[in-house]
């Protein structure tokens, strides 16, 4: 390879994200405690300068770089845009939450954002090596974040199996990338699809791989049956590790699904198909009613998460680029929804006090009606009530199966997704219709509302305008799978 | 003569002893780390075999990074271990039930 002819202009937003953290870990250590809020600001510094350089440098086609193992695609712009803006929110919505439980220090900030650059990489790799290389820089960088917690014993714990079932998850994942690569003798993705086209590959092989592939992929969204860890890990870290974990990481998962089913693994679409219609319709079912049961708020958003990675996986069943896009709608909506309501319940946490149980909301209308309604607009749109926005979510991924006749499926998702309602509408009940129990004032920095109380409107305003959003993801899937 | 299938059903049964080893140990964390370990050996050795089969150096590459990368997380989990025997004085894999709900 000749080094002149390298292109890096494809991955400047990565290369300018990681010098920035160099900088940020350097001048960390010339800090004081008291100055930790320099630190923050270059956090946030580093998300808006990412952002631009990957605005200028957007095409609206692929570029490959790096001998192919690396491509700037329309669609991974769109999704690494989204996890820059979700990785700011989680700072800006954290930082008082992270002061108050000693854990606001230089770590937090460059792991928080080593993992976010995990992220970029799995969205942008077309290279079973570099996929991996990306899972586990977010993947490590996750535990040793939840871990960051020393003295708290659940903290800990939720690391331990956090560790233990994602190494679990990447071992599955390597030993189907491995069957696929003696099947089709490639780690490209685009050769591994050439391979499989052209009927040179051996079948028991590559299902025999695609289906531990199908089950790491599953571990890593925390879909029924591979859903375990999901409620434990959000109980047991904090709520702002719990709402790191349950944002942008999804996003990237989502692509890095569809980077290795479709653009790798898409000719055997027949075989990944029916697997994933079991692991929806389970996430679905189990997810909703196993959330009716939970007390603790977190563990109820965790169940939920459940749920929505079912109705995900709907778009990716389709197996249409109109499927695709639908999905990709649906992950950036369902960020933006579950950021709203673990930013409430940060608002709610003060220093030796969590905002956990249900208990804990009771009558919040009474508190503060304000941010009740903020939690409204949150529950009301992962329910999928009409004027907000989570119902146009549901309703594209909904017509996705719609339209390749898998009419069963379709209402199987809308009977689950009113036995959710259920559990939305009585955090609503309670929030409004009981008396409060707790006096103590809301403090919350003038910042951190502002930042919330956009990001929760914007489920309002997004459901009056859902169409600006919906055609960039279908122009943006579009571009991206049209090169294959 | 040794074939691939010979190393395909040894990298299988390494792999399904690490999976057991998750999943049965009620023991001990330790023992859950080496499961890990020997998982992505048992995934390097299908890596080897294919590589040499198919003449391709790629599978081999891959394994340098897959090694590289298991060294880094064996240190993480060791020392979320080293936390986590700090707070509980115990690293039976029974008293780690706390989160269950």
């Amino acid at each position: 390879m000749n080094w002149a002819d390298l292109n890096m202009i494809p991955a400047a937003p990565e290369l300018f994200m990681l010098s920035a953290i160099l900088l940020i870990l350097l001048v960390d250590m010339c800090l004081s405690d008291e100055q930790r809020g320099i630190t923050y600001g270059l956090s946030l510094l580093t998300l808006v300068g990412t952002a631009a350089v990957q605005l200028y440098t957007y095409t609206p086609y692929p570029v490959y770089t790096f001998s192919n193992m690396f491509v700037a695609d329309p669609m991974g712009d769109i999704v690494k845009l989204a996890m820059y803006g979700t990785t700011f929110l989680v700072l800006v919505y954290t930082r008082q939450y992270v002061v108050e439980r000693d854990i606001f220090k230089g770590e937090y900030f460059t792991l928080s954002l080593f993992a976010l650059s995990g992220m970029n990489f799995m969205v942008s790799a077309t290279h079973f090596v570099s996929l991996y290389i990306g899972l586990e820089l977010l993947s490590l960088s996750l535990y040793a974040l939840i871990a960051m917690q020393r003295d708290s014993i659940p903290a800990t714990e939720a690391a331990m199996k956090y560790f233990v079932l994602g190494a679990l998850a990447s071992g599955l994942l390597l030993y189907g990338m491995s069957m696929v690569y003696g099947a089709t003798g490639s780690l490209f993705l685009q050769d591994v699809a050439k391979a499989i086209t052209g009927g040179s590959a051996n079948h028991v092989l590559l299902v025999f791989g695609l289906v531990f592939i199908v089950a790491g992929l599953a571990f890593k969204l925390g879909a029924v049956p591979f859903h375990m860890w999901v409620p434990d890990v959000y109980q047991g870290s904090s709520t702002a590790l719990a709402m790191m974990i349950g944002a942008a990481p999804k996003l990237a998962a989502f692509v890095f699904v569809l980077r290795i089913l479709v653009q790798g693994l898409g000719p055997l679409v027949a075989d990944w198909q029916g697997m994933l219609v079991i692991i929806a319709v389970l996430s679905m079912a189990i997810g909703n009613i196993t959330a009716i049961a939970q007390t603790n708020v977190k563990r109820l958003l965790a169940y939920s998460t459940v749920s929505h990675m079912g109705f995900l996986l709907l778009g990716l069943i389709a197996g249409t680029p109109e499927g695709y896009s639908a999905a990709l709608f649906y992950t950036v909506i369902y960020v933006l929804m579950s950021l709203v309501g673990f930013g409430i319940l940060l608002a709610l946490s003060r220093a030796g006090f969590e905002c956990e149980t249900l208990e804990d909301l009771k009558g919040l209308n009474q508190r503060n009606s304000w941010y009740a309604f903020l939690m409204l607009l949150a529950m009301f749109s992962m329910a999928g009530i009409p004027p907000l926005v989570g119902f146009y979510a549901k309703l594209a991924v909904i017509k996705a199966v719609v339209d390749i006749g898998l009419i069963w499926l379709a209402v199987v998702a809308v009977v689950m997704s009113l036995i959710g309602a259920f559990y939305y509408l009585r955090v609503v009940k309670y929030m409004y219709f009981d008396d409060k129990q707790d006096n103590s004032p809301i403090v919350v920095r003038g910042d951190m509302k502002l930042v919330l109380s956009v990001n929760a409107i914007a489920l309002l305003v997004l459901g009056a305008l859902p169409e600006r959003l919906l055609v960039l993801c279908v122009e943006a899937m579009k571009q991206s799978l049209n090169a294959l | 003569m040794l074939t691939l299938t010979h190393f395909l059903v040894l990298g299988a049964i390494l792999f399904a002893i690490s999976v057991l080893g998750i999943f049965l140990n009620r023991k001990n964390v330790i023992v859950l780390l080496m499961a890990i370990e020997l998982m992505l050996l048992a995934v390097n050795f299908n890596f080897i075999a294919f590589s040499h089969y198919l003449s391709d150096t790629a599978g081999q590459i891959f394994v340098f990074f897959i090694l590289t990368v298991a060294a880094a997380e064996s240190a993480i989990g060791l020392a979320i271990l080293v936390v986590l025997f700090r707070n509980l004085n115990t690293i039976n894999v029974e008293d780690l039930g706390r989160l269950k709900g």
